[in-house]
């Protein structure tokens, strides 16, 4: 048995990763928790793509290639979403996501 | 084919288009210009009337063939092959003539409106109605299937009840018209009805044989009348079932006994309305209906017997109330009924072998339109100038009024049958009918009711027109405006004379007229029963004779129950009230709230209960609705692992 993690533990690690993050977002009462968690799956996501690139195909770049697209959207979604975060506490005095039901019909 | 053939749609259509305009543009802005347009679009579809009458017998003169065309036919829905609902112009001569009797009297009658509704502020209001009736009434007229004569006997029926109520301040009017509308629409169910059997049965009839048939519809008369028709309905059974069942719906808007109890509470309405739908035009509709299908009452035999027997009585039984009476226009109504009689029971003792009896009735239906229509326009005139109806607040009008007198005399001249004004020969045409196809009952009632006619109609004439002024206003009273004077003239001019046209040249069931069942003895035995009433009126009613208080006081309970129009309104009262309403209207009712709305209820709540218990699954908090995205998001993964497996 090689030393070397195989193409089956990466995908453990990714999966362990994003099951993490979808806990974080269903159950983080902090709007905070939550982004973070979103940035958990969201990294998941690109190992997959390093993942499958370096075992499928390592003689291209595709996968390399969308986890830079996934960091660049991580960021600006980061950027975006504690904007939003900063709007909600200055009239909300809040950002505990258990009290944001607007939603409710 | 000339013009008019081609264009004989026109006639009831300017009525149409003129109601359109009159309601919507020219009424609002003018009620002065709404009359006289109304009128002018009617004296338009008048003119063409006469010329389509002129031009149809020109073409096929009297003693040749005279077919029915249809002149103008568009198909309106289908259903299969040969159950459509069409719309069309039919052209024969009982088309003919009464589209000739319907423009020509409305035409006048519109032309008295202007003067009669001058200081009406509802004028404008008054004339589109006239119009919408005109229309409706020759849309019915010129029917070449049943269902349009259905559809426009419908709307002649809102027609009807919207002049009824035309003052509808009065409680009196609105009860009338709601009285009007649902006597006759209870008569419709049963015309509808009449309709369904025999579309239904002419349907199966078409499409298994034919007829030997081709082109025609089911409910078509042309197709309803034909002999082989009839007998392959006789064959079922059914023919006598939907005879008598689209009779009683003639029988509502003709207002046969006991149906008749519509009309002369109708009287509400105005005067002009009174003359033209509820004495000339519209409630001979039925009259019209019977004699369309002749071909097949006659076929029944039974359906028509019932016609005779239901006319006769009518006849005689409106005639004696008629006696009794003391409003005038009322008088007059229980002569439309009673005269509505003579046609019904014309067309009931006719066969198809001697069909003299349809002449005679649609004879008379066009000579009483006239005469008719006269009497009432005069009694509006009088009525305008004394400022009520009653005749015993009237009198001595004969000297201020001596137009009007002049041409309500010849109008009660002819009713009553003094040769040789018209209506001496349509009612002797009838006699001889009545004579010469045995039905000697009818006969004697016939001749009898003449009698009576004649002293009621004088009663009147001579308690208006003669003696003195009972009050104020008929001292004061003076003739009515030119506007109004003019319709008199002509219509006194047509009742004087129309019954020198020879009906039975160009009307006729069949090739033949018929025979003319008695002899000279008919004429001369109606014209002295009706000399002998008109004797009889003179004796009471000309001075102040005494003599008709001892006859009233001698009759005591009798005259007290015939003036009571023999209790049948209250009759009605009862079993309306008293038994229909209680015991089967308010269980009705019940049901109605409790079972069918308290289903309805149910329903809505249980959707509301569900509604409830569903949005409490909204939160409105995203991480919520995340939990469920998840959850389902693995179901739906299990599922495909599990079944793509």
């Amino acid at each position: 048995m090689s030393l070397f993690p195989g193409f089956m533990h990466w995908l453990v690690l990714s999966t362990i990763l994003f099951s993490i993050g979808i806990y974080g977002v269903l159950c983080r009462k902090s709007a905070l928790g939550v982004l973070i968690a979103i940035e958990l799956m969201l990294n998941s996501a690109a190992i997959n793509f390093i993942v499958f690139n370096r075992f499928i195909s390592p003689a291209t770049l595709d996968g390399a290639l969308m986890v830079i697209f996934i960091i660049a959207v991580a960021a600006a979604e980061a950027v975006v979403a504690m904007a939003i975060f900063v709007a909600i506490f200055r009239s909300r005095k809040t950002v505990d996501v258990n009290k944001f039901n607007t939603m409710r019909g | 084919m000339g013009f008019v053939f081609e264009h004989s749609w026109l006639i009831p259509a300017l009525p149409f288009f003129s109601f359109l305009i009159v309601g919507l543009i020219v009424s609002p802005l003018s009620r002065r210009a709404a009359g006289v347009v109304a009128t002018l679009s009617i004296f338009a579809s008048a003119v063409l009337a006469c010329w389509l009458c002129w031009e149809y017998f020109h073409l096929y003169p009297p003693g040749s063939h005279q077919p029915t065309f249809v002149a103008w036919n568009f198909e309106w829905l289908r259903y299969y092959q040969f159950l459509s609902v069409n719309a069309g112009v039919l052209v024969d001569p009982p088309a003919i003539l009464l589209m000739v009797i319907v423009t020509v009297v409305s035409a006048f009658i519109h032309l008295y409106s202007i003067g009669y509704m001058a200081d009406d502020d509802g004028s404008g209001r008054y004339f589109t109605y006239l119009n919408l009736f005109t229309f409706s009434m020759l849309g019915l007229v010129v029917a070449p299937n049943i269902l349009q004569m259905y559809i426009f006997w419908e709307l002649v029926g809102i027609s009807s009840f919207l002049l009824i109520g035309f003052y509808y301040k009065k409680r009196s009017a609105v009860a009338a018209s709601k009285k009007a509308f649902i006597v006759t629409r209870f008569a419709d169910v049963f015309f509808l009805i009449g309709i369904l059997l025999l579309g239904y049965h002419g349907f199966q009839i078409l499409s298994e044989s034919g007829a030997g048939q081709t082109g025609v519809q089911a409910f078509d008369f042309l197709f309803l009348n034909h002999p082989a028709t009839l007998s392959a309905l006789a064959d079922r059974g059914i023919l006598t079932a939907a005879c008598i069942l689209i009779f009683i719906g003639a029988a509502g808007k003709s207002a046969m006994f006991p149906l008749h109890i519509w009309l002369p509470d109708a009287m509400e309405g105005p005067t002009p309305v009174s003359a033209l739908i509820h004495a000339a035009t519209m409630v001979v509709a039925g009259i019209y209906l019977v004699a369309r299908l002749f071909a097949a009452f006659a076929a029944s035999g039974t359906a028509l017997l019932v016609a005779a027997y239901v006319g006769a009585f009518t006849c005689l039984f409106a005639a004696v109330i008629a006696c009794t009476q003391n409003d005038i226009k009322r008088v007059l109504a229980f002569s439309t009924l009673s005269q509505l009689g003579y046609m019904m029971f014309a067309l009931g003792v006719s066969t198809m072998d001697n069909p003299l009896g349809y002449t005679a009735s649609l004879f008379h239906l066009f000579t009483h339109a006239f005469f008719k229509a006269l009497l009432f326009l005069g009694a509006g005139a009088v009525i305008h100038a004394v400022h009520t109806n009653e005749i015993w607040s009237m009198g001595g009008l004969a000297k201020r009024m001596p137009i009007t007198h002049i041409t309500f005399l010849i109008a009660t001249l002819a009713i009553v049958g003094v040769p040789p004004l018209s209506g001496f020969f349509s009612k002797d045409l009838i006699l001889a009918a009545a004579l010469g196809n045995n039905h000697p009952t009818i006969f004697a009632v016939g001749l009898l009711v003449a009698g009576i006619t004649a002293f009621y109609m004088f009663r009147i004439y001579f308690v208006t027109f003669w003696g003195k002024a009972r009050s104020e206003a008929s001292k004061s009273a003076h003739e009515a405006p030119l506007v109004m004077l003019v319709p008199l003239i002509v219509l006194a001019v047509f009742a004087a004379v129309s019954g020198f046209v020879p009906m039975g040249d160009f009307v006729r069931a069949g090739e033949e007229v018929g025979e003319h069942g008695g002899s000279i003895l008919i004429p001369i035995l109606a014209a002295a029963f009706g000399l002998i009433g008109i004797t009889v009126a003179w004796l009471f009613y000309s001075g102040e004779s005494p003599l008709s208080q001892l006859v009233v006081n001698r009759l005591g309970k009798a005259y007290t129950i015939i003036s009571s129009k023999f209790y049948i309104d209250e009759i009605y009262l009862f079993v309306t009230q008293r038994i229909i309403f209680p015991y089967i209207g308010a269980p009705i009712a019940w049901f109605d709230r409790h079972v069918v709305d308290g289903a309805v209820n149910l329903t809505a709540n249980l959707t509301r209960l569900g509604g409830v218990v569903l949005s409490l699954l909204q939160t409105g908090q995203a991480q919520t609705y995340g939990v469920w995205l998840v959850n389902g998001a693995i179901v739906l993964a299990l599922c495909i692992w599990l079944f793509t497996k």
